[in-house]
């Protein structure tokens, strides 16, 4: 078979033109008649607008429009809305405060656009969008999920009294509450998840382009779902209906989820197009995406596990306060819920689990799905509190998850998940042999005598991905089906032209989904080029998030390559006068099994395109599609064991060893799931160890540039050991597991595990900087001394 | 960025001379900060006066023991100069130290010492060291240079032709980097000179850059990591931000101060 299929290591086709520098962004694009935007942004956190007075901008050099809220709004432009209903404890729906492109009354954060400026340069743009002059009233804000539920906290929505956007719950509270009362041992642990920024390489950016001879739109886009936005831009914006937009999402420099959303800006940019008539170019800055991206995470949470006399887990009792910022961004309701609270069986068999969850308006940034979206919160809190008890019980924590691991598959949880498959022990095993935790006692012995501090901490993390059935997220509120398509086109010269609704921004679509064609059908990758991101080109497609394009992406492609085979296989019977179950592809040509009867796999398409010789009644062509709904979340499963090692004197980690165990299912290419285990735990490292998204106590955000936010740099990072035991997820043809998002999800309680056990205090946060990992020292030390 | 003019100094005086043009104009050296700074908008200055190539500011010099350092020296050079690094290891090794390999071939000491950001490197060497600061108008001790955040001696139009320091007898630095800028959370520069002992303190001070004469007075006693043990760091007085509080600031005084006498 060919050895560019499932399983080998193909160097990833897209590298040339990144690399060298030839990629295609959506800043590199310029149209004829293009102008520029900038916005005028709120300095507050939360104020009346009294007036916006532009006359002074208005006059200046190149300045073609300067527009506003009332203006869009008086156009017809629809708020931006929150795509999944979340259906509150009491049976209401939730409360969702309005969100309009440009504000029009209020501001809610600082960056809250208020008009848009549209001008001949990007520099007249920025220069005028200064001289707007916006009158405001400031009133008191708040920052953080519980003051924003305090009493007498400012009212940021009418429409969310309190600012409680839901509160929602799930499982059973009572047999919780009883089985707690009954347990022999409770650990009860306050949680906390940092907020983070996402930081893609590149910014956003958008162009949007009106042609009033068609009467219709162009948008190019930095969109991780081009098509999902074409449909909210049209259905709830109204910026003009499907048929007369096209979205293209051409390369795109990182995504995380921060460019799932449609935001304020694209929307101003399509309807500033059609006023002035022009092609209208925003490019973020890098303080502009500080300020107005989606940020990930910011949960504030309670937690108590009730384990018998043996160390089995009787229940699991979280209260979670989620901060969702000034507005509901497009996914936000399903992260702390759906996304969460359903992971919070972890690897273990739990009878009892109930969580009840509060989301806040606050003045800050909207939250939304970032790398993991509500996996890492809630695989955080479980292997947090599971290291912890272990150390309570006086037990070894490997110990204490392997009494706890399920074992039998399918396993129904009692936060409405269903495992399909997985091996936990097999991965907890292979992570602690290559970590060799045997040999740690000696290793942090050597630290010791080198004035350092060594600790060992363990993640069995379980996430669910590649969402799923779209019936049943439809039945738990999801505005759209999360199924995916693919086109495979056979083109007369025998090349193949793969049409997919997911959209690579760095994951390595053009590789991998190659490489599953190039097994079908033995053909090398070279003729074989895959087509996305362009709603133009593509018919339909739910994009990539939530690790799916493996899972589901590469299932519906794998179902267009089913009818595809199935034709093929009958023009190769037809012309070769053989029965088609006899044909197999093997080195470029359909071969007739044991003769030596054979045709090119080029005279197949030619002879379909030809159409001078099919069999009776076929139409001609070679080119299929498939829609492919999942049957299930796919459990990418596994375990992380991170060895630190802390300096007393500075409160500095460093991190000595990382060892990751996963179980992904079938792997295409074992390098690029590699990268995206490397690039996961980077991020979660980030995120246990310098990332932090901090405003005070007035919203302003004082983490607005990298002098003050921590991205993780390489210096700050071991050479990790990543490692494979995997069983076939049974849930989808090609028997994968996502791989995007586990890195992510798995190694920050791993991180914090390892330092809380190095400086024997359990009471720290991430993200664990020098300074709190001294003062958390310091804290020991003084306990110690007053015993 | 706004509108600004652009000049190119062939030496100090023609940089004194150029910088009496525009209504509010600057000098340019690196443009380390001060570029960053006019692109986020937050400085406007009319015009920029360029020294980085000003014959009469670059190149290091070493005279007996006397080592003068023109103000458009790069930190590159100054970290590479073999001369340097054998009179004055502790400042070839602070320079080394400094930003990464763009910033320390575009920055300059005298653009670092000129802009006396408190977390700067280059103002606890010059204070370690007992450095004079020569101007185009004057000699000013290093004791006397620095008065504040972003703040120095300087009076407007004058500016920075040299460094000179006098090689210590021994000089290092140590630092702790801040997570995210990388610039000092804490640096220590210590010397013992021909006058005596001095400790140099960057990163934590309110007031900027400073001298911790306790430690000075416990060091000119015995030169060695133990003069530390009897020596309390307070914290009042230190900056306190995200990154840290000013108490584990202090803490980070007493551990740089002895990794700093350690490698000396």
């Amino acid at each position: 078979m060919s050895d560019q299929g499932i399983g080998a290591r193909v160097k990833r086709v897209e590298d040339k033109r990144f690399i060298t520098g030839a990629g295609r962004y959506t800043d590199d694009i310029v149209e004829p008649n293009q102008a520029y935007a900038a916005f005028v942004r709120s300095p507050h956190a939360h104020a009346e607008i009294k007036s916006i007075n532009s006359k002074a901008a208005e006059k200046m050099d190149g300045v073609i429009a300067v527009h506003n809220g009332a203006q869009l709004t008086g156009d017809g432009i629809g708020n931006i809305i929150c795509g999944w209903g979340i259906t509150s404890k009491d049976g209401s729906p939730m409360n969702m405060g309005a969100w309009s492109a440009l504000a029009t009354s209020k501001v809610r954060y600082v960056g809250d656009a208020v008009a848009i400026v549209i001008a001949e340069t990007k520099a007249q743009a920025i220069a005028a969008a200064e001289a707007v002059s916006v009158k405001y009233k400031t009133l008191p804000a708040v920052a953080q999920s519980l003051d924003g539920l305090a009493d007498g906290a400012p009212q940021i929505h009418e429409n969310a009294p309190g600012n409680l956007i839901y509160d929602w719950e799930i499982g059973d509270q009572k047999a919780t509450d009883d089985a707690l009362k009954g347990a022999a041992h409770v650990t009860y642990m306050d949680i906390e998840n940092n907020r983070l920024s996402p930081n893609a390489m590149e910014p956003r950016a958008a162009i949007a382009t009106y042609n009033p001879a068609e009467d219709h739109y162009t948008l190019y886009t930095t969109s991780q779902n081009p098509h999902v936005a074409r449909l909210v831009l049209s259905a709830f914006y109204q910026v003009a209906p499907e048929h007369k937009l096209r979205v293209i999402a051409p390369d795109v420099g990182g995504g995380f989820g921060s460019k799932i959303y449609i935001y304020p800006e694209e929307i101003a940019c399509l309807w500033a197009s059609m006023k002035t008539k022009r092609s209208v170019k925003w490019t973020s800055t890098r303080t502009e995406a500080f300020l107005t991206d989606a940020h990930g995470r910011d949960h504030v949470s309670t937690a108590a596990m009730g384990f018998d006399k043996n160390g089995k887990i009787v229940g699991l009792k979280v209260n979670t306060k989620a901060n969702f910022g000034a507005y509901m961004s497009l996914f936000s309701s399903a992260v702390p819920t759906y996304l969460y609270a359903t992971l919070l069986s972890g690897q273990y068999n739990i009878k009892n689990i109930y969580c009840d969850v509060q989301a806040v308006y606050t003045n800050t940034a909207p939250v939304d799905a970032y790398r993991g979206a509500g996996r890492p919160e809630a695989c955080y809190l479980v292997e947090r509190v599971m290291e912890t008890a272990a150390r309570e019980m006086g037990m070894d924590p490997a110990e204490l998850r392997r009494k706890n691991f399920v074992r039998s598959f399918p396993h129904e949880t009692p936060v409405i998940m269903t495992y399909d498959a997985g091996d936990f022990d097999g991965n907890l095993d292979q992570a602690m042999e290559a970590a060799d935790y045997a040999g740690f006692e000696k290793r942090r012995k050597k630290s010791a005598r080198a004035g350092k501090l060594r600790g060992i901490g363990f993640s069995s993390y379980i996430e669910a991905c590649g969402i799923a059935p779209s019936a049943a997220v439809g039945s738990l509120g999801a505005g759209v089906g999360l199924w995916e398509s693919a086109e495979v086109r056979v083109n007369p010269v025998g090349t193949i032209e793969v049409l997919t609704g997911s959209h690579s921004h760095g994951q390595g679509h053009a590789t991998t989904f190659a490489q599953i064609v190039a097994e079908r059908f033995d053909l090398p990758i070279e003729n074989i080029s895959i087509v996305h991101g362009d709603t133009d080109k593509v018919q339909f497609g739910m994009g990539t998030y939530g690790s799916r394009s493996g899972a589901v992406g590469m299932s519906a492609i794998a179902k267009a390559m089913d009818k595809v085979e199935a034709k093929a296989k009958k023009i190769a019977a037809h012309v070769l006068e053989a029965s088609e179950d006899d044909i197999v592809f093997e080195g470029g040509e359909a071969k007739v099994k044991g003769t030596d009867k054979a045709m090119g796999w080029h005279e197949i398409g030619l002879s379909a395109y030809t159409a001078h010789n099919l069999p009776d009644g076929m139409e001609p062509g070679l080119k299929e599609g498939a829609f492919y709904d999942p049957t299930n979340f796919t459990f990418p499963a596994g375990t992380y064991i991170c060895e630190v090692e802390v300096d007393p004197e500075t409160g500095k980690t460093t991190i000595e060893r990382f060892t990751a165990s996963d179980d992904f299912g079938t792997i295409i290419n074992p390098m690029i799931v590699e990268g995206q285990v490397h690039g996961g735990i980077a991020q979660g490292i980030g995120q246990a160890l310098l990332e932090n998204v901090v405003y005070d106590d007035d919203g302003q955000l004082l983490s607005a540039s990298y002098m003050d936010y921590t991205m993780p740099r390489a210096d700050d990072l071991p050479s990790y050991s990543v490692h494979h035991h995997s069983t076939t997820c049974p849930g989808n043809p090609l028997g994968m597991k996502g791989c995007g998002e586990a890195g992510a999800i798995g190694s920050p309680p791993a991180v914090i595990n390892a330092i809380t056990n190095a400086i024997g205090n359990n009471n720290l946060s991430m993200p664990a900087t020098p300074a709190k990992v001294w003062a958390a020292i310091q804290e020991t030390a003084s306990a110690k001394a007053a015993e | 960025m706004y509108d600004v003019n652009f000049h190119k100094a062939k030496d100090a005086k023609d940089a004194a001379k150029l910088v009496k043009s525009g209504d509010d104009p600057m000098y340019l050296s690196g443009g380390m900060t001060l570029i960053p700074t006019m692109k986020a908008r937050l400085a406007a200055p009319s015009d920029l006066v360029d020294v980085s190539a000003a014959s009469d500011m670059v190149g290091i010099t070493v005279k007996g023991s006397t080592i003068t350092i023109g103000a458009a020296t790069t930190h590159a050079e100054v970290a590479s100069n073999a001369k340097l690094i054998k009179a004055v290891p502790g400042l070839a090794c602070l320079a080394a130290g400094i930003g990464d390999p763009a910033v320390r071939h575009r920055g300059t000491i005298g653009g670092s010492i000129a802009n006396n950001d408190p977390a700067a490197d280059y103002p606890a060497a010059m204070l370690g060291l007992a450095a004079t600061i020569v101007t185009n108008k004057r000699k000013i001790s290093a004791d006397k240079f620095f008065v504040g955040l972003f703040e120095t001696a300087l009076n407007e139009g004058e500016l920075i032709k040299a460094v000179i320091v006098e090689k210590p007898k021994k000089s290092s630095y140590a630092k702790f980097p801040n997570p995210a800028s990388r610039y000092a959370m804490v640096g220590v520069f210590v010397a013992k000179t021909a006058k005596g002992t001095r400790v140099a303190v960057t990163g934590a001070g309110g007031d900027g850059v400073f001298r911790m004469k306790k430690l000075e007075k416990a060091l000119d006693k015995k030169w060695g990591p133990e003069a530390l043990a009897g020596t309390q760091i307070g914290s009042e007085g230190l900056m306190s931000d995200m990154h840290g509080s000013a108490e584990y600031r202090a803490n980070l005084i007493g551990v740089m101060a002895k990794r700093a006498i350690e490698a000396s």
